[in-house]
């Protein structure tokens, strides 16, 4: 690993991120964006405990692009849904943006979910009935913003996902690729700390796959965070970090070390762990 | 802004299925309608009451010196239609010692009234008319407006001659296409002089105030109205303004104890009847007409609420992943829980809406085709209006509150 692309392409180093993960109940860094401690999440199915994760410490830096990965049973819709807010652990701790979450009630997680996080699915998630336009200003209608403000920021938003023409189409008139361009326009709407993207290529053809892993990509080049889980080594090789997840616990966290990034395609080299 | 947003959505919802919405809102509606009509038509009944029949029955500032009430409606106490039945009655002689005790300026008049056979030679068989034997100042007090012929002359009144004044009933059945100034009518196997017609008065809950034949109090047919040729059925005191009645009633009451006897711990056993004393009955009956008008409507509305408290719960069953999405980008408890609120009361509001125009409909169809009049309350729309949006409330409580506790992991995965 080079300097050169150390500084291109900011990802945590393995030192930097055991020194943050292993000081319970310090508040992490201005620069960390995601620190878990020692999470677990365990479910009582009929007197039955399934314990999905098992104790994960998970460190992540302002800007970078993070694949999680796993086979499914790894935990690692569990590790989203917690990333997410969308849950809350069984124990440890998750600070999230300097502010530990995972001790906080429904109504406080639903409004960190709708200022710090941006979620992209797999199946798209938008209103059927809504247009693109009202789909993008659903976050902003629950921050409270006047209707007049929101149109414009939503209008903004579809812009930078180049759907300015089809803002008043509802997801049913547009392709799955344009679907999930929408639905990236609404995680990053309410300029969200993580754009937390849940296998957001599992519906789309190859080709439009391609695209929509070009929008993430020149959003992370633009300096959002971006946090991608999927189970396709292919999706996941366009991070620039890939924490792998096996049996409720990180199996492995390593960052790829070149980036060749051409027209259509980005070919990467797979690079050794890093630190 | 959430609010609008809710009433937009649950607007657009109605607007995707007709159908649905039209069977969903179907119990409010009907509720409110038969709400409204039923209100219309007992307010229109208050009006016409108070207004008109009342009012051609006593006019206005006056008041009437019967033996008992004559304007009596509803149940009675069985003891006190005793006493009444055992009043004495009013005589000619009354009248005297009653008009000396009042102040210049008041009007009074005598009337004595009864349904008898009139016929003519003009037309066929006898029919019945109310029959009123009048003295002083009847047609001013009033206000009958004679628009053919003349009133009576006061010695047409103290001689008791035989003439008549006609209502527009008696012209149409009795002199159809003549004119009657001058003609025979006969009552009582008498012949009367037709000398005046009367301006239409109209019809009260389909009597018609117009099948009327007014005599002089002294001509024979007086006779013919009452057991005892004496007797006389009320005078009536007009006082010139409203401030004077309370006195005037005052007077009449102590000359009338006089000429009964009474001693002071005695109750009158005359009535002083006024509009008001007349109308308080009417009064009464409303507010139970009102209760009915209300209780009735209200198993519409009961039903209606359990329709919306279903159809409710089937929209948050469908639209399970649409909370997940909501809440995944920031939706409280609390929005959830409004959105689906706003959207029963919606649905439920544009329910009653619809009621109140078909309620209005209805009473006007209703007036139109019987003699029921009526009248729309505003206080009823707005009452519709608050209950169908109290009804969706109520009713979307429980479907919202389900809605609300959604986990948002587990609607974000239902299909």
């Amino acid at each position: 690993m080079s300097e050169s692309t150390e500084t291109e392409l900011p990802v945590s180093t393995t030192a930097e991120r055991q020194a943050v993960t292993s000081q319970a109940g310090a508040v992490p860094g201005r620069d960390w964006v995601i620190v878990t401690r020692g999470i677990k999440r365990e479910y009582d199915m009929g007197g039955e405990i399934v314990r999905a994760l098992r104790g994960v410490d998970i460190a992540i830096r302002r800007n970078e692009y993070v694949a999680i990965m796993g086979p499914s049973g790894s935990g690692k819709s569990t590790l989203m849904n917690l990333i997410g807010c969308l849950d809350t652990p069984t124990a440890g701790e998750y600070w999230l943006n300097g502010t530990l979450v995972s001790s906080m009630k429904d109504d406080e997680l639903a409004r960190i979910r709708n200022k710090e996080i941006g979620f992209v699915f797999q199946t798209f998630n938008l209103l059927p009935r809504a247009t693109a336009l009202h789909n993008v200003e659903l976050p902003l209608v629950y921050a409270g913003m006047s209707a007049k403000l929101r149109r414009e920021t939503a209008a903004n938003a579809l812009d930078r996902v180049q759907l300015t023409s089809r803002m008043h189409h509802k997801p049913n008139e547009l392709s799955g690729g344009q679907r999930q361009r929408v639905a990236i326009a609404r995680a990053l709407v309410n300029s969200p700390s993580i754009l937390l993207a849940d296998e957001p290529t599992g519906n789309l053809d190859s080709a439009t796959s391609q695209e929509i892993m070009k929008v993430f990509e020149s959003l992370a080049d633009q300096g959002q965070t971006v946090i991608m889980v999927t189970h396709e080594q292919d999706i996941a090789a366009h991070a620039r970090r890939v924490v792998a997840l096996h049996d409720g616990q990180v199996s492995s966290d390593t960052r790829r070390e070149h980036f060749v990034v051409a027209h259509g395609a980005a070919i990467v080299a797979k690079g050794g762990v890093v630190g | 802004m959430l609010f609008f947003e809710a009433v937009r959505l649950a607007l657009s919802t109605i607007r995707a299925q007709k159908l649905k919405s039209f069977f969903t809102l179907l119990g409010v509606c009907i509720g409110v309608m038969f709400l409204i009509a039923v209100v219309s038509i007992v307010e229109g009944m208050g009006r016409y009451m108070e207004q008109d029949l009342i009012g051609k029955l006593i006019g206005v500032n006056s008041f009437e010196l019967r033996n008992r009430p004559n304007i009596q409606m509803g149940d009675m106490d069985p003891a006190v239609w005793e006493e009444m039945r055992r009043r004495p009655r009013l005589y000619h002689d009354d009248i005297a010692p009653v008009v000396e005790a009042l102040t210049p300026g008041t009007r009074w008049a005598v009337v004595s009234d009864n349904n008898l056979m009139i016929s003519s030679r003009y037309s066929g068989g006898p029919r019945s008319a109310q029959i009123s034997a009048v003295e002083g100042d009847y047609f001013a007090i009033k206000k009958f407006v004679i628009v053919d012929g003349r009133e009576f002359t006061a010695q047409e009144l103290s001689m008791g001659t035989p003439v008549v004044i006609i209502g527009q009933d008696v012209v149409k059945r009795l002199f159809a296409g003549l004119n009657p100034i001058g003609r025979e009518l006969r009552m009582g196997g008498l012949p009367y002089t037709v000398i005046g017609v009367l301006e239409s008065q109209g019809s009260a809950i389909g009597i018609s105030f117009d099948n009327q034949v007014f005599a002089p109090w002294q001509a024979p047919v007086h006779r013919l109205l009452n057991r005892v040729p004496q007797i006389i059925d009320a005078i009536i005191i007009q006082v010139p303004s409203a401030a004077q009645m309370g006195e005037a009633q005052e007077r009449v009451r102590q000359v009338m104890r006089a000429r009964h006897k009474l001693r002071p711990a005695q109750p009158d056993n005359f009535s002083v009847q006024t509009a008001e004393s007349a109308l308080a009955f009417w009064n009464k009956i409303k507010r139970y007409l009102v209760l009915a008008g209300v209780a009735l409507p209200a198993i519409g509305l009961v039903v209606g609420a359990i329709v919306i408290m279903n159809i409710m719960l089937v929209a948050v069953a469908e639209r399970t992943r649409e909370i997940g999405i909501r809440k995944a980008l920031g939706a409280r408890r609390r929005d959830i829980l409004t959105q689906f609120l706003i959207e029963a009361a919606t649905l439920s509001t544009v329910g009653a809406a619809l009621g109140i125009a078909l309620g209005i409909g209805l009473a006007k169809l209703i007036s139109a085709v019987s003699p029921l009049p009526a009248t729309v309350a505003p206080w009823s729309i707005a009452v519709g209006v608050a209950l169908g949006a109290g009804v969706g409330i109520i009713s979307g409580v429980y479907p919202a509150s389900r809605a609300s506790m959604l986990d948002p992991i587990a609607a974000l995965r239902q299909e």
